[in-house]
C-alpha cells in the first residue's frame, strides 16, 4: 500500500465531468418543474384514524363526495377500502370543464393508490394519512381514476370515473 | 503458477448456496411468465386452484424466491468464494457461517410454509396493514439474521488476513465482497426494525396496531440499498473477472474501482426515500434531498460503466480488435459466460436510464406503480444481476463440482433467448406504464383496460414466453452439468483479471475501513434521522390487520 495520490486517467476524468454535467442538467431541470413551474409532490396533510374516518359524522369522509368551494372550485372527498369490497366511495365524480379539483383521498382499511389517468395525479393512498393534490380538469371527457397499490384480491377491478362535461 | 486451493468442504459449503439458490429460481420462475400470460389474457391459474389459489399468491411466490431468496443465497455464496479465494486462506470461524447459513434455509422454509397456504398473500414487499402468518415474518427475520451472521464470519476472516499481511492492498474481489456484505448489515437494520417492533410482535396479537406509513419507511430505508446489495456481486464479477474471460483483459483501475464500492455503501441507504416521492405523510423538503442524492448514485454506477468498457476494450484489443466499437464483436462471445455477462451489462445500461427516470423527483408522477416499475427491475436485478450470475454460474458451478458444463453452446444460447424475451417483455412493460396501466394487476381482467393497451399487453405475454424457455433451457444445464459424467480435467481455473496499474500504488485512504463507515453512518443520520424522529414521535398505532386475499 503507500499513500500515493489517485491516479486518474485522463479520459475517465472527461467522462466523470462529462458526468457531472449531465448530473447538473437533471437535477436544474427537476427543480424548474417542480419549484417553478409547480408540478408537485404530495404533502403530508392531515392524519386520521382509519377505523372511524368512514363512519365519524363529523370526518368528511363518512359522506364522500364532492363540495363546492368556490365557482368552478372543487373539493372531492374520496374514500378508498377493501373492505367490505375493493371500490373507491364516490365511484363518480362530474364536474364542468375548466374546474380545479383538490383530492383528499384517504383509506379505512389496507394501503391503496389513486392515479388518475392522463393527469399527474397519481399518488398513495394510506390509512391513517390524507392524500392531497389538486388538479385542474380543461378538456371534456371521462377520466379513470386507479388503484395502484396491491390491496387484496380485488385490486383489479378498483377504480372510478370522473367525468368532464363540456 | 497454480491457482489458490479451495478444500472440498469450502467448494460444498458454496455449492449448498448455490443449490438454493437455483431451486428458488427455479419454483420462482415458473410463476413469472404465468403472470405474463395471464396480461396477454391466457390465463392458467384457475387450472392451479388446487395448489396455488390466486394471481396474487403466483406473484408472491415469484416475487420472495426470485427476488429475495434466489438473489441472498447465491450472493452470500459468491461473496463467501471471493473472500476465501481473494484472500489464499479459510474462514476464520467457518462454523459460524455453517450456522448463518442453516438460520437462512430455516427461515425460508418457514416463509414457504405460510406462502404456499395462502396465509401470507402480501407479495415481496408485504406492506401492513395486509397481515401474513407470524411465520412469514419470523422467516424472512432468520434469513436476514442468518445472512448477517454470513456477513460476521466473512468481515472476521478479512480481519485475521489484515492482521496477517498488515501492508498490503487488499486483493480487490475479497475488498469487494467485504463492502457488499457490510453494505448488506447497514441497510438491514430498517427491515429489522420494521419486523421486529411492528409486524411480528402484531402479528403474533402483542400489539393491537401498526403504523403504515413508518413501516414504509422502515422498509424502503432497506428496499432501496437492497437493489445495491444484488448489483454490487455482478459488478465485481463484470469489474475483476469479464475482462479475463472476455480475452485475457485487465481491469482498467482498481483506485477507481474501489473508489466506486466505497461511494455505493456510502450512498446507497440515505435515498430510500425516492420509493416514497407519493407517500402522503413525508414532507416534500425531504423527497426533494434524497432525490438528489440518488442522483448522486448515478456517478459511481457512471464510473463503474467507464471502468468496466476500457477493460473490456482492453480485452477485445488483445483479441485482435480494432476500430471505435468493432473490438466489441471480438470478445470471447462463444464462452456461455462472457455472453451472459455482456448481454446482462447491455440491457443494464436502459435498466440505469429507467432508474434515474424513476428517481426524478416529480417525474414519478407518471411513473410511480405502473408497469413501468415491474418493466425496469426485470432489467436490473432479473437481467443485470440474474443474467450475470447465470454466467457467473456456467463457470463456478464446474469449478465446484469438477464437472464439465454440459452443452456449453445451449448456454450461450440460453443468454441471447434471455436477452431477446427481456427486450419483448420489459419494452412492453415500460410502455403500457407510460400509458397508465398499473403494476400488480391481473390485467387480463382488470375492467378499464383500453382497447390501445391489447397489443402490448400481448407482447408481455410472448417476452414472458421467451424467457420462460430460456429459464427452461437454463436450468436444465444446471442439472445436468451437476450430473454430468464427464469430469473437467483440471480444476476450472477461476477468473481473475489483475489491474493494469500496480496495486501497490493504490491509495492508502481507499484501503481503510473506518472512515467510509463512520461517512455512511453519519449520512443516514442527517438523511434519515429527522424523518425517523418525527415520524416515530407521531407514531399512530391506529392499523389494525386485513386478511383480503
Amino acid at each position: 500500500m503507500s499513500a500515493n495520490k489517485i491516479h486518474i486517467d485522463r479520459y475517465e476524468r472527461n467522462w466523470m465531468m462529462f458526468t457531472a454535467v449531465l448530473l447538473v442538467l437533471f437535477a436544474t431541470a427537476v427543480s424548474v418543474s417542480a419549484f417553478g413551474m409547480g408540478i408537485q409532490v404530495p404533502a403530508p396533510e392531515q392524519r386520521v384514524d382509519p377505523k372511524t374516518v368512514g363512519t365519524d359524522p363529523n370526518s368528511p369522509w363518512s359522506s364522500p363526495g364532492l363540495r363546492e368551494v368556490a365557482p368552478g372550485k372543487y373539493d372531492a372527498y374520496i374514500l378508498a377500502r377493501a373492505v367490505p369490497t375493493w371500490e373507491y366511495l364516490p365511484k363518480e365524480i362530474t364536474i364542468p370543464a375548466g374546474s380545479s379539483v383538490s383530492f383528499y383521498v384517504t383509506s379505512s382499511d389496507v394501503q391503496h393508490g389513486f392515479k388518475i389517468q392522463d393527469t399527474n395525479a397519481n399518488f398513495m393512498v394510506l390509512p391513517g394519512q390524507v392524500s392531497k393534490l389538486t388538479i385542474k380538469f380543461d378538456k371534456p371527457g371521462t377520466y379513470n381514476y386507479i388503484c395502484t397499490e396491491y390491496c387484496g384480491s380485488g385490486h383489479g377491478i378498483m377504480y372510478g370515473a370522473i367525468i368532464v362535461t363540456p | 503458477m497454480k491457482q489458490y486451493q479451495l478444500s472440498t468442504g469450502e467448494k460444498k459449503f458454496i455449492g449448498s448456496h448455490l443449490l438454493v439458490a437455483i431451486l428458488s429460481l427455479a419454483v420462482g420462475s415458473l410463476f413469472g411468465p404465468l403472470q405474463a400470460f395471464e396480461h396477454a389474457g391466457w390465463d392458467f391459474y384457475p387450472y392451479l386452484r388446487p395448489w396455488i389459489k390466486s394471481y396474487y399468491q403466483g406473484l408472491t411466490v415469484h416475487g420472495v424466491l426470485n427476488a429475495l431468496v434466489w438473489t441472498t443465497f447465491f450472493i452470500m455464496g459468491f461473496l463467501t468464494f471471493n473472500v476465501i479465494f481473494g484472500l489464499k486462506r479459510p474462514l476464520k470461524n467457518p462454523t459460524l457461517n455453517k450456522v448463518g447459513f442453516w438460520l437462512m434455509v430455516v427461515g425460508v422454509v418457514a416463509a414457504a410454509i405460510p406462502i404456499l397456504a395462502n396465509q401470507a398473500t402480501v407479495l415481496f414487499t408485504f406492506y401492513p396493514p395486509l397481515k401474513a402468518n407470524w411465520a412469514f415474518y419470523v422467516g424472512l427475520t432468520l434469513v436476514v439474521v442468518g445472512s448477517w451472521v454470513e456477513g460476521w464470519g466473512l468481515f472476521m476472516t478479512f480481519a485475521a488476513w489484515r492482521k496477517e499481511n498488515p501492508n498490503v492492498t487488499s486483493p480487490f474481489i475479497a475488498f469487494a465482497s467485504v463492502v457488499t456484505a457490510l453494505l448488506w448489515q447497514i441497510c438491514t437494520l430498517g427491515v429489522a426494525v420494521e419486523i421486529l417492533t411492528m409486524l411480528l410482535p402484531w402479528s403474533l396479537g402483542l400489539i393491537e396496531g401498526v403504523d403504515p406509513q413508518l413501516a414504509r419507511t422502515y422498509f424502503w430505508f432497506t428496499g432501496h440499498p437492497l437493489v445495491y446489495f444484488w448489483l454490487l456481486p455482478a459488478y465485481l464479477s463484470w469489474y475483476a473477472m469479464l475482462p479475463k474471460q472476455a480475452g485475457n483483459g485487465k481491469m482498467f483501475s482498481d483506485s477507481l474501482a474501489r473508489l466506486s464500492f466505497w461511494v455505493f455503501l456510502v450512498l446507497s441507504t440515505p435515498i430510500g426515500i425516492h420509493h416514497q416521492y407519493v407517500d402522503p405523510g413525508v414532507s416534500p423538503a425531504w423527497k426533494f434531498l434524497h432525490s438528489m442524492f440518488t442522483f448522486g448514485v448515478f456517478f459511481p454506477s457512471m464510473m463503474t460503466a467507464f471502468t468496466v468498457v476500457a477493460s473490456l476494450e482492453h480485452a477485445g484489443r488483445k483479441n485482435g480488435g480494432k476500430g471505435a466499437l468493432a473490438w466489441i464483436g471480438k470478445l470471447n462471445w462463444a464462452d456461455p459466460s462472457v455472453a451472459a455477462q455482456l448481454l446482462a451489462g447491455i440491457l443494464f445500461f436502459f435498466g440505469g436510464i429507467g432508474g434515474l427516470t424513476n428517481a426524478s423527483y416529480n417525474v414519478n408522477l407518471v411513473l410511480h406503480n405502473t408497469a413501468f416499475i415491474p418493466g425496469h427491475f426485470h432489467l436490473t436485478v432479473a437481467t443485470a444481476v440474474t443474467l450475470s450470475f447465470m454466467g457467473i454460474s456456467y463457470w463456478l458451478l464446474p469449478y465446484l463440482t469438477g464437472r464439465k458444463l454440459w452443452q456449453p453452446k445451449w448456454a450461450v444460447a440460453q443468454s441471447w433467448i434471455w436477452f431477446i424475451g427481456m427486450i419483448i417483455f420489459s419494452n412492453s412493460m415500460h410502455v403500457l406504464g407510460l400509458l397508465g396501466a398499473p403494476r400488480r394487476v391481473p390485467l387480463g381482467l382488470a375492467p378499464y383496460v383500453p382497447a390501445e393497451w391489447n397489443s402490448r399487453l400481448f407482447q408481455v405475454g410472448v417476452g414472458g414466453a421467451i424467457l420462460f424457455i430460456s429459464g427452461s433451457i437454463y436450468l436444465t444445464i444446471m442439472l445436468m452439468t451437476a450430473l454430468n459424467k464427464e469430469k473437467v480435467t483440471e480444476e476450472v481455473e477461476v477468473p481473475i483479471a489483475e489491474s493494469m496499474q500496480d496495486v501497490s500504488l493504490t491509495p492508502v485512504w481507499l484501503d481503510r475501513w473506518a472512515p467510509w463507515i463512520y461517512g455512511a453512518l453519519g449520512l443516514i443520520v442527517l438523511m434519515y434521522g429527522p424523518v425517523l424522529f418525527e415520524m416515530i414521535k407521531n407514531i399512530a398505532l391506529t392499523s389494525p390487520g386485513f386478511r383480503v386475499w
